[in-house]
């Protein structure tokens, strides 16, 4: 589904990815996990196509199609989604107007015809529930005086009813009390299928408790310096990153 | 300006000059007024944008007959909810019985010609009204509106009566044979305890040049409420110079919205004159430009008596090379203690050729008052449009999603939902939203 080459990227001068390489299949789960600063967010916001961010090396394949030539709008289109670290807030516009957009655009895109009012009324309704949204909350400006939690939710929200192929979560789980984290947790094993795929960026090895990953893997300075199965991120928890990076010193020495 | 010009006026003038005396001394002096001062230039610091002059060309043609313009010509551009509106309409700037409809009964409102109601029994209310804009704006062209103010509008909403169906007024400008100045001017009266949503709508037929230099002032009476609008999308050829002057004469709420999508050089001058204590007032403004438009709005808000509250907000987008003014004046006189006024004014660029100008003036006399303003001057909030677009809008949809977002708290004043949907079906259209 998404195959990611010797990816370098950076702002201005600055190099934050400094060749990433994974692949993801249908049907797994990966998370990726890395000290602060280490370019998580930038790997996501990349993949999404923030065109702040400039790529300066490497290839990334989604579907089979060349992901980095496509618009922002574009690959959402195609199926890949990102739910933000720190959802934008835009005052005017009303979440269920947005949301039914996007929606729209993107069935347009696919050569559907648009849902009617009934239609995306009753698919709403049933993604609420999945993740106990309040219809309240949908009828206010978009993401507008949301609480943490509840933006993330909303994200959460908004991935269920554009159905992606590919879900970048961006810590998703951070400022989460353990009652919204198991909301969110649930909402996504509830889309989980054999036809897509979940990249989940945390922080902290909770989260993989509720969501288990096939593979987690530890990013580190711009790069993937190991990969492993769920119990790599329990050694996480247990020493710390300082393991990774003792790790890596001795590697360098040897 | 040369004395061609002047000359050209005078002959009309003489030509139409009203016999009623209630409007015989202020044309007379408003010709006199006019000859002495002559246009405004660029170094008239009201005038530093709107260059009004270069307007007077000569082929432009100023009438006192009325055109031929017919019903089927204006219907394209009816407002909302006509079949129960009040429709009245000026052709070439001239008031027109014929085309117009009036929809409510006569115990509501009486609407005729200005020279009908001088000669009737509105002569001293015409007498002691007329013209009080005049004293805001010396100069040769709001003065050169006052002199043919006979072939204008008087209307009446009559004391305590609220009106459900607002009225309308439509000024079209014959654009078909040539270059056609068209001078409107009403004067309207909402009586004490009077409830009235006024718009005006202005209708260039045939888009070619035109040119609308526009006076109306309203006399607010005792716990009336008058609500205002004024559409402007005419198309890049019209020009506009305009003032609505609003007195509140007893406490009472008067509302503005100001609505321009188009035109050539448009200028607005809104005038809320709190004269009464425990006024309200709220103006609201949105310009939303392309092309090589000039908006220009001028606003002032003269606080003569105490305990007034005035809100103000305008809101500008400005794309390709167009240009948003807006220059806000607040007066608080010496006697206006305990006055509230605030202003905001926030602009969007979106060209890189467009500019924003925009000026607070607040002359403020008394001591014990609140008052603020504030403005700014971006671009589109890039993070917005990623985020929008990440979730598959497309660039246009996402831009046009968060300029309305933008236009929306000026839009949602406008009370009459048939207008309200009228005029947001404008913005999305300008905006260019399609799904
Ligand atoms: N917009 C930006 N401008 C400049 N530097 C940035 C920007 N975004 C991220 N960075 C830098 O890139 C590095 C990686 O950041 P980020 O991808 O946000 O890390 P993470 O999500 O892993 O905490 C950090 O050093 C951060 O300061
Ligand atoms: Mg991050």
């Amino acid at each position: 589904m998404l195959k990611i080459t010797d990816l370098h990227a950076g702002i201005e001068e600055k190099k934050i990815l400094k060749g990433i390489n994974l692949e993801i299949k249908a049907g797994e789960v990966h998370a990726i996990m890395g000290p602060n600063g280490s370019g998580k967010s930038t790997l996501a916001s990349v993949l999404a196509g923030r065109e702040s961010f400039e790529v300066t090396g490497g290839s990334v394949a989604f579907q089979g199609k060349d992901l980095l030539e496509m618009s922002p709008e574009d690959r959402a289109r195609e199926g890949m989604f990102l739910a933000f670290q720190y959802p934008v807030e835009i005052p005017g516009v009303s979440t269920t107007n947005f949301i039914k957009t996007a929606v729209n655009e993107t069935r347009k895109y696919r050569g559907q015809e648009p849902l009617d009012a009934v239609a995306f009324l009753k698919l709403m309704k049933e993604r609420m529930k999945l993740v106990q949204i309040d219809q309240s909350l949908l009828s206010r400006s978009l993401n507008e005086g949301f609480s943490g939690g509840e933006k993330k939710r909303n994200e959460i929200f908004q991935m269920a009813m554009l159905e992606p192929k590919l879900a970048i979560l961006d810590e998703t789980d951070s400022g989460l009390d353990i009652d919204a984290l198991r909301i969110v947790a649930n909402g996504v094993n509830q889309l989980r299928s054999k036809d897509n795929a979940f990249l989940v960026v945390t922080h902290y090895q909770r989260l993989l408790e509720y969501i288990v990953p096939d593979f987690v893997h530890v990013l580190y300075n711009g790069r993937i310096v190991k990969s492993g199965t769920k119990e790599l991120a329990l050694e996480l928890e247990e020493k710390g990153y300082d393991f990774i990076k003792n790790e890596l010193l001795v590697t360098e020495q040897a | 300006m040369s004395n061609e010009t002047i000359q050209y006026f005078k002959g009309l003038y003489t030509l139409s000059a009203p016999d009623a005396p209630a409007l015989k001394t202020f044309s007379g002096k408003s010709m006199d007024d006019f000859s002495k001062w002559g246009l405004p230039g660029p170094k008239h610091e009201e005038w530093k944008y709107a260059r009004v002059a270069s307007l007077f060309r000569n082929d432009l043609k100023f009438s006192v007959e009325v055109p031929s313009v017919s019903e089927s010509d204006i219907d394209p551009f009816r407002l909302p909810g006509n079949g129960t509106a009040t429709e009245l309409v000026f052709v070439n700037g001239l008031y027109s019985q014929a085309l117009s409809v009036i929809r409510h009964p006569a115990t509501d409102i009486h609407a005729l010609s200005m020279e009908d109601a001088a000669r009737a029994e509105y002569g001293d209310f015409i007498a002691q009204n007329l013209g009080h804009s005049a004293s805001y704006h010396p100069d040769g062209i709001h003065a050169l509106n006052g002199a043919f103010a006979g072939k204008g509008l008087f209307l009446r909403v009559k004391k305590g009566r609220i009106l459900e169906h607002p009225i309308y007024i439509y000024h079209v400008t014959d654009s078909r044979h040539g270059f056609p100045f068209a001078q409107p001017r009403s004067l309207v009266h909402v009586e004490d305890g009077a409830q009235v949503q006024v718009a005006e709508q202005y209708i260039n037929i045939g888009g070619q040049d035109s040119f609308t230099n526009e006076v109306i002032e309203i006399v607010a009476g005792l716990d009336s409420v008058v609500d205002y609008y004024k559409i402007q999308h005419e198309g890049p050829l019209a020009n506009h110079v305009g003032t609505t002057h609003i007195r509140q004469a007893g406490k009472c709420l008067t509302n503005s919205v100001t609505i321009t999508l188009s035109g050539g050089m448009v200028r607005n001058n809104l005038n809320m004159i709190m004269e009464s204590e425990h006024g309200e007032s709220h103006m609201y403004g949105l310009y939303l430009l392309a092309g090589k438009t000039l908006a220009d709005n001028h606003t002032i808000v003269d606080n003569v008596k105490p305990h007034c509250f005035s809100n103000e907000l305008y809101k500008g987008i400005m794309d390709d090379e167009s240009t948003g003014v807006f220059n806000g004046k607040i007066f608080v006189r010496k006697d206006a203690q305990k006055t509230n006024a605030y202003q905001s004014n926030k602009n969007i660029l979106l060209g890189e050729k467009a500019s924003a100008n925009t000026k607070p003036q607040l002359e403020i006399f008394a001591d014990d008052v609140k008052c603020s303003h504030g403005c700014t001057v971006g671009r589109l909030d890039e993070e917005a449009l990623f985020y929008l677009r990440a979730r598959g809008i497309g660039e246009q949809n996402a831009r046009a999603l968060l300029l309305h977002a933008f236009a929306l708290d000026v839009l949602a004043n406008i009370k009459h939902e048939g207008l309200r949907t009228y005029v947001d079906a404008l913005i999305s259209e300008r905006l260019g939203f399609n799904i």
